[in-house]
C-alpha cells in the first residue's frame, strides 16, 4: 500500500469501489458540510470535497474536508491549478495530510470567467498533470516541487479526473495515459450518459493496458428532470447527453422524472458493472446527496465492504 | 507584433482637460499596422478632440507628430524642439513607447491613448488574436507550432481540459481550443508520440516571474 486511504485498500481487495461527491457551503457555516455528509455516511469509499466549483467562491475545500474526517467519514480532497501556485498546493497538501486527509484530486479548475469573480486572474502555475507529478514526487520521493526534501512526506493517493466525452475523442485515451504515467492512482469520469461511446472509450483504454495502470471510477450522475437533462446537453461544456437519454425522461410525467432518473442512473451502473477496467463507480447526485444511498443500494454496492 | 487599441475617447478627454497645449504623439511600427496608433490615427484622434473642445467653447493645440520607432530613444529624442510648446504629451504607441517618452522627459506629463493589448498576429483583415505570451523559453518546437501560454485559456502544458467544445475552448466558440490545434499539428506531422510525453511543471523565470526582464547583448553594447 502506498497510502492509508481507504479507496486504495477497496481498489486493491478487489472490490468496486464507491465514491460521491459534496461542495461546500458558500458560507462559513459547519453543520452545511455535515448534512450533505451525513447522507453518504456508510454508503461510500470518499466524499469528494469540491474546491470552489464552477469557480464560486466556497468555505475551503480544505475546511469542509477536515469537518467530514472529523465525523469519521473519508474525504477526497479537491484541489484546482486556478486558484493556486506551487507553494499552495504544496502548502496546502502538507496542511491536509497532517489533519489526517489521504486522498486528493488534482484538477485545472474551471475558468474564472464563468464563476462569480470573474475579474479574477487564473493562477495556472502548473496544470492538472504537472500536480498530479508533484504529489507522486513528495509521496514516492518525499521530495517538494523544487527539489528539497520534505521531513514527513505526505503520502495522498493520487485522483484525477477524465472526460472521455470532449473532442478530440482519440486523445481522451492518451490523456488518460498521461495521467497515469504522471503518477495518478484512479481518475474519476465525467457524468456518463452515453454508455456506448464510453464502453468504445474503456475498450481503447484496455488496449492500451491502462486499465492495469488506473483505477477508472465511472462518473453517474442521476436526473432529476427533462430540464436538468436538457441544460447538460446545452450548457455543459464537454457533457454528452444522447436524445434517448432526454427523451426517456420526457416520456414520463414530471412528478416521476427523478425516480426514472434514479433508475437510469441504477441501470447504467448495472451496465457498466460488467465493463473491463471500471473498477468502481463516483456517483455525483448534485445538490441531491440524499438520493445517493438508493442509488448504490438498489445498484448492489451495498453494504460497502468492511476493511 | 504589439496589438492594441483606441481607448474610450471620453477617457482621453479626461487626462488631457487640464491642459491647453498637447503634443500627440503616434508611432509607426506595430500600433500602425493595427490600425490603432500610426499617423491616421494621430489625425483623426486629432480632429475628434478639436471638435470636442470646440463643443465646450474652448480651444485646444494639438500638435501632431508621428515618430519612426516610440520605444527608441534616438527617435523620441525628435522630440527635444517640440516639448517645452506642450502641457502635456498624449502617446499613440503602445505601453513601451508611453515609457521611454516618460523616462526622457522627466518633468512633463504623458498619457496613453490607446490600451496595449497583446503580442499577436493579424487571422484576417480587422482582426488580430493573441499568439505569444514572451514566457522567454519557447515552446513551440515542441508543440508542433502552436503556443500553449497564449492560447489555451488555462495555460495548460498538457491538455486539453474536459471543456474543449466542438473543437472549441471552453470560454467561447470563437477561440479555437489551443489544444485541438496542436494535436492537429501533431497528427499532420506524424509526432503524435509526443503527446504523451509529460511536459513539465514550467520554469515562470524567464517569463518574468524572475522579475522585469532584461537582454544584455554584449556584442552590441
Ligand atoms: S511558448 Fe512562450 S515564447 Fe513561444 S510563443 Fe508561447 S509564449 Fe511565446
Ligand atoms: S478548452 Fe482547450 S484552450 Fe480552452 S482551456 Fe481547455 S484545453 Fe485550454
Amino acid at each position: 500500500m502506498k497510502t492509508d486511504s481507504r479507496l486504495e485498500k477497496v481498489f486493491a481487495s478487489g472490490n468496486l469501489a464507491v465514491t460521491s461527491e459534496a461542495g461546500p457551503p458558500r458560507g462559513a457555516d459547519p453543520e452545511k458540510v455535515k448534512e450533505k455528509a451525513k447522507h453518504l455516511d456508510g454508503y461510500v469509499d470518499g466524499v469528494n470535497i469540491t474546491d470552489n466549483q464552477t469557480a464560486m467562491v466556497r468555505m475551503s475545500s480544505m475546511a469542509a474536508s477536515v469537518i467530514v474526517k472529523q465525523m469519521g467519514m473519508d474525504p477526497i480532497l479537491q484541489m484546482v491549478a486556478r486558484d493556486r501556485n506551487r507553494l499552495a498546493i504544496q502548502a496546502d497538501i502538507l496542511g491536509a495530510y497532517s489533519l489526517g486527509i489521504n486522498t486528493m484530486l488534482c484538477l485545472s479548475g474551471d475558468h474564472p470567467k464563468f464563476g462569480d469573480h470573474p475579474t479574477a486572474s487564473g493562477v495556472y502555475d502548473i496544470d492538472s498533470v504537472q500536480m498530479v507529478q508533484c504529489v507522486r514526487k513528495m509521496r514516492d520521493e518525499g521530495k517538494f516541487q523544487g527539489g528539497a526534501d520534505i521531513t514527513k512526506p505526505p503520502k495522498m493517493f493520487i485522483g484525477a479526473a477524465a472526460n472521455p466525452f470532449a473532442d478530440p475523442f482519440e486523445l481522451r485515451v492518451l490523456r488518460l495515459a498521461k495521467k497515469a504515467r504522471a503518477g495518478a492512482d484512479f481518475v474519476q469520469t465525467q457524468c456518463i450518459f452515453n454508455l456506448d461511446k464510453f464502453e468504445e472509450y474503456m475498450k481503447m483504454v484496455c488496449d492500451m493496458g491502462l486499465d492495469e495502470q488506473i483505477h477508472v471510477m465511472a462518473g453517474i450522475t442521476p436526473m432529476k428532470s427533462a430540464g436538468m437533462a436538457k441544460y447538460m446537453k446545452n450548457k455543459v461544456p464537454g457533457m454528452d447527453v444522447p436524445d434517448e437519454v432526454i427523451k426517456r425522461i420526457e416520456g414520463v410525467p414530471k412528478a416521476d422524472q427523478a425516480k426514472e432518473g434514479v433508475t437510469m442512473a441504477v441501470e447504467f451502473i448495472e451496465r457498466l458493472k460488467e465493463c473491463k477496467g471500471v473498477h468502481g463507480f463516483h456517483i455525483m447526485a448534485i445538490e441531491w446527496e440524499e438520493q445517493v444511498p438508493e442509488i448504490v443500494e438498489r445498484a448492489g454496492l451495498y453494504p460497502r465492504p468492511e476493511l | 507584433m504589439i496589438t492594441a487599441e483606441q481607448k474610450p475617447i471620453e477617457e482621453i478627454i479626461e487626462y488631457i482637460a487640464p491642459y491647453d497645449r498637447i503634443l500627440l504623439v503616434g508611432c509607426n511600427e506595430c500600433v500602425t499596422v493595427c490600425a490603432a496608433g500610426g499617423r491616421k490615427e494621430v489625425g483623426l484622434l486629432a480632429s475628434a478632440l478639436h471638435l470636442h473642445s470646440l463643443k465646450q467653447g474652448k480651444t485646444v493645440d494639438i500638435k501632431e507628430i508621428t515618430l519612426e520607432r516610440q520605444c527608441d530613444p534616438e527617435y523620441v529624442e525628435e522630440l527635444v524642439s517640440l516639448i517645452d510648446s506642450a502641457d502635456a504629451i498624449l502617446s499613440m504607441a503602445c505601453g513601451c513607447g508611453v515609457q521611454t517618452i516618460a523616462g526622457r522627459y522627466k518633468d512633463k506629463p504623458v498619457y496613453p491613448a490607446v490600451n496595449t493589448k497583446f503580442m499577436g498576429a493579424s487571422e484576417s483583415q480587422g482582426i488580430w488574436a493573441e499568439r505569444c505570451k514572451g514566457c522567454g523559453d519557447c515552446l513551440l518546437g515542441v508543440t508542433g507550432g502552436v503556443c500553449p501560454v497564449a492560447r489555451c485559456s488555462k495555460q495548460l502544458m498538457n491538455g486539453p481540459c474536459g471543456g474543449t467544445s466542438n473543437g472549441q475552448c471552453e470560454i467561447s466558440p470563437d477561440t479555437d481550443c489551443a489544444w485541438r490545434l496542436i494535436w492537429e499539428r501533431l497528427k499532420a506531422l506524424g509526432m503524435e508520440k509526443r503527446y504523451i510525453e509529460v511536459m513539465v511543471a514550467k520554469d515562470w523565470r524567464p517569463a518574468g516571474g524572475g522579475g522585469p526582464r532584461r537582454i544584455v547583448r554584449e556584442d552590441l553594447t
